[in-house]
Formats: C-alpha cells, sequence, structure tokens
C-alpha cells in the first residue's frame, strides 16, 4: 500500500443492526486523505448500510468511527454533515418539489452562491444550467444524479460518501460522471465511493476495500486489485471481461 | 401527442375541481343565494384552512399526527373569550379601527397561548413518540381529554358567548344577496395567513427548509439541517394557527364549548386526506372543497351536510388514493 | 397444544403433584392432570400466568358469577352486565390493536350496528327469541360485509391513513343513525320489548333464592354474562391459534411475514372482520340489557375514549388485560364519581381545586391516568403483571 495521506475516516470493528438483524459485523477500514476510496462488494454487503452508518442515519452498536480525529459515531446527522461530510445517497436525495437552484441553495451555508463555486459545478454539468428554474423532479435519472453530486460539491467538503452513482446511467452520462469525479480527484477531494461498476472504479479508484456479508475481506491498492484477475474473481466474482 | 395532453389533462385537473364544484352549483342553488353561500362555503373553508394546515405540515415533516390538534382550536377560542372581556369597550364601540384593534389583541392573544401550550406539549408529549404511530394516536387522543377537561376545570362547563364587535354584526348586501360582515373579515384574516404562510414556504430559507423536509427527512439532515428544532418551531406555528382558527370559529358561532375543537376534527381530516398528507396546497384546495360543500349542500339538504363531505372524500380517494397532492412517501 | 405436550411428559415421568401447585410457571394447575389439561384446553393454553394475576382474574369471575347475589339491586345488575359486555368489546378491539397493531375508530360503529340489529327487529314486530336471534345476526352479517369492505380497501394503506378512514366511516354511521328517523329512530333511539323472560316483572321462582328474587333482569344477566365468557374464551382459541401466531408476527414486522409467503391484508383483514363481529354481537347484547338503543347509547365517541382507556390500562395483546381494564374503568366511571364528590366538598374553599376534584370531571383523572400508563407502563396491568416479553 503506498503511503500517500493519513487516514480521514477510520472504521474500527463496526457494528451496525436494523431492528433485530444484525448487517455489519465489525467493519474495519481507512479512507485516507486526498484519494479516492472505493468500496467494493456484491449486492446486500453492506456497503449502503456502511455509509449510512458513518452518515449517522443508522446508529453503530459497537466499533469506532473517526473523522479527521474526532469520534462521531455517536453523533447526529446534521452534525456529521456540518463537519464537512456530504452524502450522495443512493436514491440521489434530490428534492423532487423544489427546483434545480432551490436544491442546490439547501447546501449553501450563504444566503447565495459563491459564483466561482457556481461556475464549476455548471461546467462539470452543464444540463443543470438549462433546467434550473425547473423542479428538480422533472429532470431525467443522468441529470438528478448531476444535481445530487453538484450539491455535494458547491462548497468546500473535506469527505464525500458517494453511493452508486452510475447506477441506470447510460454510458455517455457514466462518461460524464467519471469526468467530473476524476476532476475532483485532481484537486484532491477525498471521496469514499461504492460502485458495483467495475470499470469506472478502475478509473476512479485509488485505494479499494471490499465487502461481503457485513465485513471487509480485502483492503489493498485499486491498482494492484485491477491487474490481478484471479483475485478480482474470487472477491467479486467477476473478470474485467465481466464487468463491460 | 394526445399521451401527452392526457399527462398534462391529470395534472391540471386537481386545480380544476374547486372551479367546477363553484360553476355547477350555480344552475342549481340560483345566483341569490349562490352568491351568500360561496362567500360562505369560502370563510369556512379558510377558517377550515388555518386549522388544517399547521396539522398537515406537522404530519408531513415530522409523520406526527396529533389528534389533539381540536384541544388548541379550544385553547385558543377560550383565551379570545378571557381576553375580550376586558376590552369590551372597544368592542362596543362604533367605531371599526377600536373593533379590529380589539379583535387584533384577542388573535395574537390567542395564537400565543396556543402556540406555547405548543411548545410544552412537544416536549413532554410529542417528543416520546416519535416514529411510533400506535403510541402516537394513544397518547394523544389521552391528552386531548385532558386539555379538554382542564378547560372546564378553568372556565367551568357551560359555553360561554363570545360576541362579534359591533361593526361587524349584520350583514352587507351585494344584489338580492346578503353577506355576513364578519365572514368578510374572517375571510381577509384568513387570506392573509395563507398569504404570509405562501410567502414563508417559498420566500425564506426556512420555509425552503420546511419544504425539503417534508419531502425527505433523511437528506435535509445530511445536508445539516437541525430538523428536530425546525420542527419545534413548526409545530407551534401548527398550535398557534390552530388558536386563531379556533377564536374565528366561536366568534362566527358566538359561542365557545369545551367541544368546539371536537367538531372541526372530522372535517379536518376528511380535509388533510383529500388534499393529501403533508400538501399545504392541497389542504389549501381541500379546506375550500369541503367550505363549499358544506354550504352548497346545507342548503340544498341539510342533514347531508356532513355526510356529503365524508361522501366526497371516498369519491376523490376513489380517484387519487393518496389524495389530490400526494408528497413524497417518507422511508 | 405444546403446554399440554408438556404435561403429558411431566405426569409420564411420574411428577404428579399431590395438591394444588400455585407456582408461577406458565402451565395449567396440575393437582389433577385431566382436570388441568381440560381446563388448559379451556383457556386455550393461555392462562393469565402469574400468581397475583391468576388469584385476582379467578375474584374477578366469581364476582361477575355470583354479582346478582353479592351486590343485590338494580344498579349493581347493571354494572356488573356493562362490565362484562365491554369486557367482549375492548377485547375484540385488542385482537385488532394489541394482536395486529391496528387502530380502528370503527369498533363503535358495530357495536351500534349490533345493537341497532335486535332493536330494529324487536321495535318492528319480530318479538321474542326469533326476533333477538335474527336481530343479532343480521347485525353480525352487516358488520361482517362492512368491515371486509373496510379493511380490503384501507388495509394497504398507512396506519394513521387506515386510522382517519376509520373515524370518517364511524362518523357517517352516527349521522346516518341519527337522521333515518325511519329505521333507527334517530336521535331518540328505539325503545322496544324484550322477550317475555327478561322482563324485570318475570319471575322464574316465586320466591326469593338466597334473597334475591330471580326475575327478568337477573336472568338477563346470566345470558349476558355466559355469552360473554364463551365470546371471551373463543378470542383466547383465536389468539393461540397459528392465526393467532400470524398476527403477533406481522404486528412486529409485516415485511418479513410478507416475505415469507403469508398475505398480510388478507390476515389483517380477517381479524377485522372477526373484531366486528364480535363487537356487533356484544351491542345485541346490550341492546338486550338496556331495552333501547340511541346514537348515544352505542355509537358515541366517548365510547371510543372508554375502549381505549380501558385496553391502555388493563395492558394491549393480552386480552385478559380487556377484563382488568373493563372492571377498573366501569368501576371507576360509577364510583370515581363518589369518591371526587366526597374530596370535592372537603376542599370546597378554593375555587380551582375544588373544580379539578369535582365529580363530573372523573373523565381528566382517568385521562391523566391513561397518559401516564402510556408513558410509563405501556404494557398496561396485566402485561406488567405478566411481564412476558
Amino acid at each position: 500500500m503506498t503511503d500517500a495521506g493519513d487516514a480521514l475516516l477510520r472504521l474500527e470493528g463496526v457494528y451496525t443492526n436494523i431492528g433485530r438483524y444484525r448487517i455489519l459485523h465489525g467493519v474495519d477500514f481507512v479512507a485516507r486523505r486526498g484519494r479516492v476510496t472505493m468500496l467494493l462488494g456484491r449486492n446486500g454487503a453492506g456497503k449502503t448500510t456502511t455509509l449510512r452508518t458513518i452518515m449517522g442515519l443508522w446508529k453503530a452498536r459497537l466499533g469506532k468511527i473517526i473523522f479527521d480525529g474526532q469520534s462521531i459515531a455517536a453523533k447526529e446527522t446534521p452534525h456529521i454533515a456540518r463537519l464537512g461530510i456530504a452524502y450522495v445517497p443512493e436514491n440521489m436525495g434530490i428534492f423532487g418539489k423544489l427546483t434545480v437552484r432551490e436544491n442546490m441553495l439547501l447546501a449553501t451555508e450563504r444566503r447565495g452562491f459563491a459564483q466561482q463555486h457556481l461556475d464549476r459545478v455548471l461546467e462539470s454539468f452543464p444540463a443543470l444550467k438549462v433546467k434550473w428554474e425547473s423542479p428538480a423532479g422533472s429532470l431525467s435519472g443522468g441529470q438528478k444524479q448531476m444535481l445530487a453530486i453538484g450539491r455535494a460539491i458547491i462548497e468546500q467538503r473535506r469527505l464525500l460518501l458517494i453511493d452508486e452513482p452510475t447506477k441506470g446511467l447510460s454510458p455517455a452520462m457514466v462518461d460524464q460522471l467519471v469526468a467530473a469525479l476524476l476532476r475532483l480527484k485532481r484537486e484532491h477531494t477525498t471521496i469514499l465511493l461504492v460502485e458495483q461498476n467495475f470499470r469506472v472504479a478502475e478509473a476512479v479508484g485509488d485505494d479499494v476495500a471490499v465487502m461481503d456479508e457485513g465485513r471487509i475481506i480485502h483492503t489493498g491498492d485499486m491498482a494492484a486489485l485491477s491487474t490481478n484477475h484471479a483475485l478480482q474473481h474470487r472477491l467479486l466474482g467477476l473478470s474485467m471481461a465481466d464487468s463491460l | 401527442m394526445s399521451r401527452d395532453w392526457l399527462k398534462q389533462l391529470q395534472r391540471w385537473a386537481p386545480y380544476a375541481l374547486t372551479p367546477l364544484v363553484v360553476i355547477a352549483a350555480l344552475p342549481v342553488i340560483g345566483l341569490g343565494p349562490w352568491v351568500t353561500l360561496t362567500v360562505a362555503g369560502l370563510t369556512m373553508g379558510i377558517m377550515l384552512f388555518m386549522v388544517a394546515s399547521g396539522l398537515t405540515l406537522i404530519f408531513g415533516l415530522m409523520d406526527v399526527l396529533n389528534f389533539a390538534h381540536a384541544a388548541f382550536v379550544a385553547v385558543g377560542a377560550y383565551v379570545a373569550v378571557s381576553v375580550l372581556q376586558p376590552l369590551a369597550g372597544w368592542t362596543n364601540e362604533m367605531s371599526l379601527a377600536l373593533n379590529l384593534a380589539a379583535l387584533l389583541v384577542a388573535l395574537i392573544a390567542a395564537a400565543v397561548a396556543s402556540g406555547a401550550l405548543g411548545f410544552v406539549f412537544e416536549r413532554v408529549i410529542i417528543r416520546q413518540v416519535y416514529g411510533a404511530p400506535l403510541r402516537q394516536i394513544l397518547i394523544t387522543i389521552g391528552a386531548l381529554t385532558v386539555i379538554e377537561q382542564l378547560i372546564i376545570v378553568i372556565w367551568g362547563p357551560q359555553a360561554i358567548p363570545l360576541p362579534k364587535p359591533a361593526m361587524l354584526r349584520g350583514s352587507v348586501f351585494i344584489g338580492s344577496s346578503s353577506i355576513e360582515t364578519y365572514r368578510l373579515f374572517a375571510l381577509c384574516v384568513g387570506l392573509a395567513v395563507a398569504a404570509a404562510m405562501h410567502l414563508f414556504l417559498t420566500r425564506t430559507r426556512l420555509g425552503l427548509v420546511v419544504r425539503a423536509g417534508v419531502e425527505d427527512r433523511e437528506m435535509i439532515q445530511s445536508l445539516g439541517y437541525n430538523i428536530r428544532r425546525v420542527f419545534v418551531g413548526v409545530f407551534m406555528a401548527g398550535t398557534a394557527l390552530a388558536g386563531m382558527g379556533g377564536m374565528m370559529w366561536g366568534q362566527y358561532q358566538a359561542v365557545v364549548g369545551s367541544q368546539i375543537g371536537d367538531s372541526m376534527t372530522i372535517l379536518v381530516f376528511i380535509i388533510l386526506i383529500i388534499g393529501g398528507l403533508g400538501s399545504v396546497g392541497g389542504c389549501f384546495i381541500g379546506a375550500i372543497l369541503v367550505g363549499l360543500t358544506s354550504n352548497y349542500v346545507g342548503f340544498l339538504a341539510p342533514k347531508m351536510a356532513l355526510g356529503s363531505n365524508i361522501l366526497l372524500m371516498a369519491l376523490i380517494l376513489l380517484w387519487q388514493p393518496r389524495g389530490l397532492f400526494p408528497i413524497a412517501e417518507h422511508h | 397444544m405444546a403446554g399440554q405436550i408438556n404435561q403429558a411428559t411431566e405426569v409420564s415421568t411420574g411428577k404428579a403433584l399431590a395438591g394444588p401447585t400455585t407456582d408461577a410457571s406458565l402451565t395449567a394447575p396440575r393437582h389433577n392432570p385431566k382436570i388441568g389439561s381440560w381446563l388448559s384446553w379451556i383457556v386455550s393454553d393461555d392462562p393469565p400466568g402469574r400468581v397475583l394475576l391468576n388469584v385476582t382474574l379467578l375474584v374477578i369471575l366469581a364476582a361477575l358469577l355470583f354479582a346478582p347475589f353479592l351486590f343485590p339491586g338494580t344498579k349493581a345488575i347493571g354494572v356488573a352486565s356493562r362490565i362484562c359486555i365491554f369486557v367482549i368489546l375492548v377485547a375484540s378491539y385488542d385482537l385488532m390493536l394489541g394482536f395486529t397493531g391496528i387502530v380502528s375508530f370503527a369498533h363503535t360503529m358495530f357495536f351500534g350496528i349490533g345493537a341497532y340489529g335486535v332493536a330494529i327487529m324487536l321495535a318492528n314486530g319480530w318479538v321474542g327469541w326469533s326476533g333477538v336471534i335474527l336481530g343479532a345476526a343480521a347485525g353480525a352479517v352487516v358488520s361482517l360485509v362492512i368491515a371486509a369492505a373496510i379493511g380490503l380497501l384501507s388495509l394497504r394503506l398507512r396506519a394513521i391513513f387506515f386510522s382517519m378512514i376509520t373515524l370518517a366511516v364511524a362518523s357517517f354511521a352516527q349521522i346516518v343513525a341519527e337522521q333515518w328517523r325511519g329505521l333507527t329512530g334517530g336521535e331518540d333511539g328505539l325503545t322496544f320489548s324484550v322477550p317475555a323472560i327478561l322482563k324485570p316483572g318475570f319471575r322464574l321462582f316465586p320466591d326469593p333464592v338466597l334473597g334475591v328474587i330471580i326475575n327478568g333482569r337477573v336472568i338477563t344477566y346470566y345470558i349476558t354474562f355466559a355469552v360473554s365468557l364463551v365470546l371471551f374464551l373463543i378470542m383466547l382459541r383465536i389468539v393461540n391459534s397459528p392465526f393467532g401466531l400470524v398476527l403477533r408476527a406481522i404486528r412486529e414486522n409485516e415485511f418479513r411475514v410478507e416475505a415469507m409467503g403469508y398475505r398480510v391484508v388478507a390476515y389483517r383483514t380477517l381479524i377485522c372482520v372477526f373484531s366486528a363481529v364480535m363487537a356487533s354481537l356484544a351491542g345485541a347484547l346490550m341492546a338486550l340489557v338496556l331495552g333501547y338503543n340511541g346514537p348515544d347509547a352505542t355509537l358515541s365517541f366517548s365510547l371510543m375514549i372508554d375502549i381505549l382507556l380501558m385496553i391502555v390500562i388493563g395492558g394491549m395483546g393480552t386480552l385478559y388485560g380487556a377484563v382488568v381494564g373493563a372492571i377498573v374503568v366501569v368501576l371507576a366511571e360509577y364510583y370515581l364519581q363518589n369518591a371526587l364528590g366526597a374530596m370535592s366538598g372537603a376542599i370546597s374553599g378554593m375555587p380551582v381545586m375544588s373544580a379539578l376534584f369535582h365529580p363530573d370531571r372523573w373523565l381528566l383523572w382517568l385521562g391523566i391516568l391513561f397518559v401516564l400508563i402510556v408513558t410509563f407502563l405501556p404494557q398496561g396491568i396485566v402485561g406488567r403483571l405478566r411481564r412476558r416479553r
């Protein structure tokens, strides 16, 4: 493992229950500062649960979650968000009845937008400019995803948690998304990214953590995993050929 | 092409419902009474809206159905009675300014009292039962009973008169129709409140947060907003509105009894169901519809008035099972 | 079933006990295996359980069984009848609320339908027992149909939506009852003649038995008591059957149950229908007892509040809670007022205090008790005593 960046986010022995069911069975991993950490795994492995637990939407029964030296496992979601963590859920969390502008406005601290930040977002996602005053519910799936991510980056965040952004998107949209993510990567934004699409993971990821049945079964370099087809197959049940 | 047209029709149909009812009633009732009844219906609708809007926002934002809402209606009415008694000097003068001043004081008092009680209520009662619909229903019904009984303890079991001020008694005449003056006053107050609510929700940041929170509570929290604190404010606003509605309803009926809120409860629930739980706009349209229906049917077949509203609710549910303007379901 | 199997094993290993046993286990008393298993069958292997509770309920049962003799006088019999009927009304409500987690405000409507069934029959010339049976049956059928309709149409919706709709339906029924003078007698209700042997003037034996004259009222009471007991035991059986277990599972986690292949809506509708029919039969009994029925007697919302009071105070999800709750609340209604009156007289000096303790304010104190119990003792009295789960 290359040693660039210290741990911005560390999970140690995290157990999460939903109702009576234990979903996470002691999750341990680290997201390094300034790097893109991929969280991979089959459906139902617990990836979304992990993100939600970090965000405080579900409380960890046991274990530690340490963000930049601060323990956040017991904190409330609004507090965690204010520490600089942005969450883009699987269902995007768009407020359909509000306009695109209003959705974005909710993500800013100030009364309005800092022009610089706004320009940056609109450059990456030009479709938003066109639909600026339309209700967000009228956007296409891909455009909603752009809005969700745009909302997460309109202000400087210390950590982005993104859950399956390319799900259900057309190849063209996926490319646009990957371009945006790469841009964020160049700016040294720390991202924890859950993805089913291995190609995207390869293109964007620096580090990787693989989950299965609520546990981390592998951590390491994305580059190393990318070249090791046997390991890929063992961990994810697929190889490069399959994910195309 | 025709698909698009059908979609547009479906989108606008709920808005068309009210005008349709109004227009349809005209030939059935006749112009003279129709004007009176329409104003009466709009007024009743606006007053119901004041009471119901708080409840629908509270439910939309925090999934809490407050069966004790009627208690706040009653508290508002009774506080208004107590405030207006010493102000009899103002209300009995033939001066519109003094009359309105007295009413304004009473309105504010009713709103403050109900709002304050709402604050206490949220802390003591509601806080324990977030996310537990069964206990919510039970505990709020219990609280309703207790508050209504306490009202009797403080003000006595007899119904108390709440007379209209001097200049607002009687009626004005428009052509061959008579319209009670107090109704016009209530209509103005109601519209002012509705307008204020609309401006708050659409033009202020807090209003934006409330609207977003109603759609997706988790997401608004993930954006850093402490929705719990917002909710206390919304709860208080809702109960304050109920208090104002109670005062106006009581004054309109000229008498106030401890059960004043209960008679409204069923209508308020019908409005919530018709409008769609959580939607203020839907609540407005629903309230107007219910007000109009009550008055039109009340004129044509007095015994059927409340029954007709229930039938209206059933018909709308058959058409739109989640109400006219449903908000996204919560997780 | 499990209890009986346990018992058989215990007996065969020579663990038969010499005398009555009052240990706090959940199996039936075993002083005589044959009687024990019979008793166990009667209560569907779901005895109250704890010593205190067993004793309390037996005392209540005995008190009700011998009520006309223990508490002579018309008022006492009236109270006892009311208790019996409410036990059924509340227990049937518990089937929905406590076991399946459904809050319905239409329960009093079914109560009223059953009462009106009998009342309308008897008031319109179908005198005698045929009128009573037909009326009760008609009421039950109407309740069944309406409950099925409400269930199938609304149980798919969110819980709160469903509750509000039941409120609307119940209000509608109340309006119909008040307005349709021709059928229901409007707000004044219907007064009618009960079958001959139930009339107050009728004497079963010319001389008093144990100091009490066995007149029509006493006979009415015993019929009420017997029917209530049978209906209660039937409900106990339902709740402890496989069907009942599915209901409890639905209350805990309906998604899981649906995933296991059970159609949750079907189960919920069935229990609502069953509950409605029970309430309807209770209503029929009420009509017989009162010789009258009107909107105020069976359809009022305050009655709904009473039911909620009883089930919460007694304990949801236990059926025995209905018994305890009914006793507490009915006795409170009748005798709390006297107690309050005495207190109020004593502190007549201070205006607010004496108003707080005015006899008419019994509902205030019951309401406070209700809120306290929902907050601190959500399992109710029986639930607390049983301390299951």
